[in-house]
This record gives C-alpha cells, structure tokens and sequence, in this order.
C-alpha cells in the first residue's frame, strides 16, 4: 500500500513527539518553579561543607 | 524505527499516538485522584506553596496514573471480552504488553521520587503503597480471585486525599483517615450498581464480582447495606474537625438521595429492572459520582472559609 505524504501514521507520530515534547518543558518548567521556590524558603540552608566556601 | 517499516500495514495498526498512551493512565480515574488529593492538601491545617502544592497534585495523579497503566498490562486479557474495555490501547493492538508494563513501572518510580523530593517522604511512601497495593494487591490477587474484590481493593482509590494531606503536614492524622473512609465505604455500591448493569461483561471475562458469584439478589442487598454504613460515615464526618454546617447540609442532602437510590435498587426485581435497561441502577451509579465529588467538594469549601472567620465548627 503507497503511503501519502501526510500519512495517518506520520500524523500519530507527530503527535506522539509533539505531546512529548511539551511533556518535557512542562516539567522543566515545574522543577525551575519548585527550585525556586525551596531555595526562596526560610527553612532553606545550604550543605555545611558549601556553605563554608 | 527505520523508514522500511512504514511500508507495512502492520505497522499502522500498531504505531500509537499520545493519546493512546494518556487513555493508559485511565483519565478518567484520574480527575477521582486529582479531585480528592487536592481536597486532602486544602483541608489540611498547613499550607503548602502553590507551586509545590501543584507539583505534589501532579505527581500524585502521575502515580494514579502509572496503576492505571500496570493494571491495564495485567489485565489485557479481561479488558479484551469485556465490551466496557475493549478499546483500551492493549487489547486495541495499538500499545503491546510489555511497552505498557514499562511505561507504568518508569511513571510509578519517577512520580514516588518526585513527590518525595518535593514535599516528604510519608507522602512518597504512601504514593508508592498505593500503587503497590492497587497493582499487586487489587489488580493480580485479589480481582481474579474473590468477590470482595472491590470491598478491599476500593482502598487504593481511598489514599489520594490521605497523600494530599501527607504532603502538606508530613503527617498522619484522624482527618486524613475520614477522608480514606469516605472513598472506601463509597467504592462497593458504586462498583456493584455498575456490576448489575454490565453484568454479561463480568460474566464473560470470569470476574468472580458479586453478581457472578452471589447472584443479583444477594448484589441488590449488599449495595444497600453498604449504602446505609457510607451514610451513617458520611453524615457523622460533618461533626468532625474536617466537617462543618455546609458538609452537613450536603451531607443531608445527598446521602438522602443515594439511601433512596439504594432502596430502589434493594426493591427492584430483576423483571423489572430488565424491562427498564436498569435505568435505577445507571441513575444510583451516576449519583455515586455526584456524591463523592459533592462531599468532597464541602469539605474544601469548609477549608476554604475558615480565613474568613467561617467554615467548620
């Protein structure tokens, strides 16, 4: 069976990759935000051995 | 994956796009998880940052996720016979067994890590006992084997609140096991209602549910009497700390309607509900959802009026 150019197949690929893709500046973005947000904290210290440099 | 293979009509049938993966994660469980979760975090005494607060909802949900996806590569064959679960992406052909299983064993330790990473290691554990239980305890023990399957297994969907409290306090407290309490007393007659209307699926896919095994009859009790305990639980949680004068007034309400419900269905016969294409049990399995949401609902509602001088007692 010939396949087109825009083939059904190549469509779901593309989704696949582009959900993927978003899937993963989504979490940067999130574990930017969290980062943020824990070192913001009051609570927040740095390591011991850090700390001292 | 070399351009070869795009010449094979097998390869069309199989190839899945990204929906077929998120239909592994069961969506719709999902928003059930999501939902109560975020009840457990507000209505809990400590606040959490929002942005943590949504990164703990998420993974959360992620590991909800992950049980849905373990529990549809172990189930492959059932969801195959039954008309409900046919479509799913395993038994479909468009995601094999073993893509499934990996998927959900990599989602399952990546969203325990992670919640513990940001919030606490309670949480994290209790994320990680839950998909155990959910995928090892429910799903490959208890489902094939006895009809109180639903009646222990309900308990995997009862820990999100209890994990969203987890999160926020580091701790345990009795609240957190009303909440538990709430889901579990909750899943049996919404699962059995289910059972009476699907009931050639769970035949056919040798389910041991308690429509299969006990009859109808004994199936049209059990969700009454279950309903009556839910009722006498959901009502005497508005006169505890997570409780309040609008969960009570919900309460009322609802549990009036699903006691109603439940009568209707204990009263039925099966003639009758036959002729009807049990539209009393496709109503009470419709409410059930209300129910929970509603009651879950009024208690973030109480939680969310306490600033403001008002809100619980």
């Amino acid at each position: 069976m010939a396949l087109s150019r825009q083939h059904e197949l190549h469509k779901r690929r593309f989704s696949r990759n582009l959900g993927l893709g978003l899937v993963l500046v989504g979490f940067v973005a999130l574990i930017f935000g969290l980062t943020v947000v824990k070192v913001s904290n009051e609570d927040f210290a740095m390591p011991t051995s850090e700390g001292a440099n | 994956m070399s351009d070869a293979s795009l010449n094979t009509t097998q390869t069309q049938a199989t190839e899945a796009g990204f929906g077929d993966y998120f239909a592994l994660l069961k969506p719709r469980v999902m928003t059930l998880v999501v939902f109560t979760a975020f009840v457990g975090l507000v209505a809990a005494p400590v606040g959490l940052h929002p942005v943590v607060a949504f990164a703990a909802i998420l993974f959360i949900a992620v590991g909800g996720g992950a049980s849905g996806a373990l529990n549809m590569w172990w189930d492959a064959d059932i969801d195959a016979v039954m008309k409900r679960t046919a479509k799913r992406p395993i038994p479909a052909g468009r995601i094999s067994g073993d893509e499934a299983f990996g998927f959900g064993m990599a989602l399952a330790g990546f969203s325990v890590v992670m919640l513990a990473l940001a919030t606490n290691f309670l949480a994290a554990a209790l994320l990680a006992f839950t998909i155990f239980f959910y995928v090892v305890v429910y799903t490959m023990w208890l489902k094939r084997w006895t009809p109180q399957n639903i009646v222990i297994g309900g308990a995997a969907g009862a820990f999100p609140p209890m994990i969203g409290w987890a999160a926020a306090t580091g701790t345990i407290s009795v609240e957190a096991i009303l909440m538990f309490a709430l889901i579990f007393m909750w899943t049996p007659p919404h699962f059995w209602a289910l059972a009476l209307f699907t009931r050639m699926d769970y035949d056919n896919a040798q389910v041991p549910m308690l429509t299969v095994t006990h009859g109808r009859r004994a199936t049209r009790v059990h969700i009454l009497v279950y309903t009556i305990l839910l009722a006498a639980l959901a009502i005497g949680t508005g006169f505890t700390s997570v409780g309040g004068p609008v969960y009570l007034v919900v309460a009322l309400y609802l549990n009036a309607r699903f006691l109603k419900g439940a009568y209707d269905i204990w009263r039925r016969s099966e003639e009758r509900a036959e002729a009807d294409k049990y539209l009393t049990e496709r109503k009470f399995f419709k409410a059930s959802l209300v129910y929970l949401f509603a009651h879950f609902g009024a208690i973030a509602l109480e939680a969310a009026l306490v600033p403001f001088g008002l809100g619980g007692w």
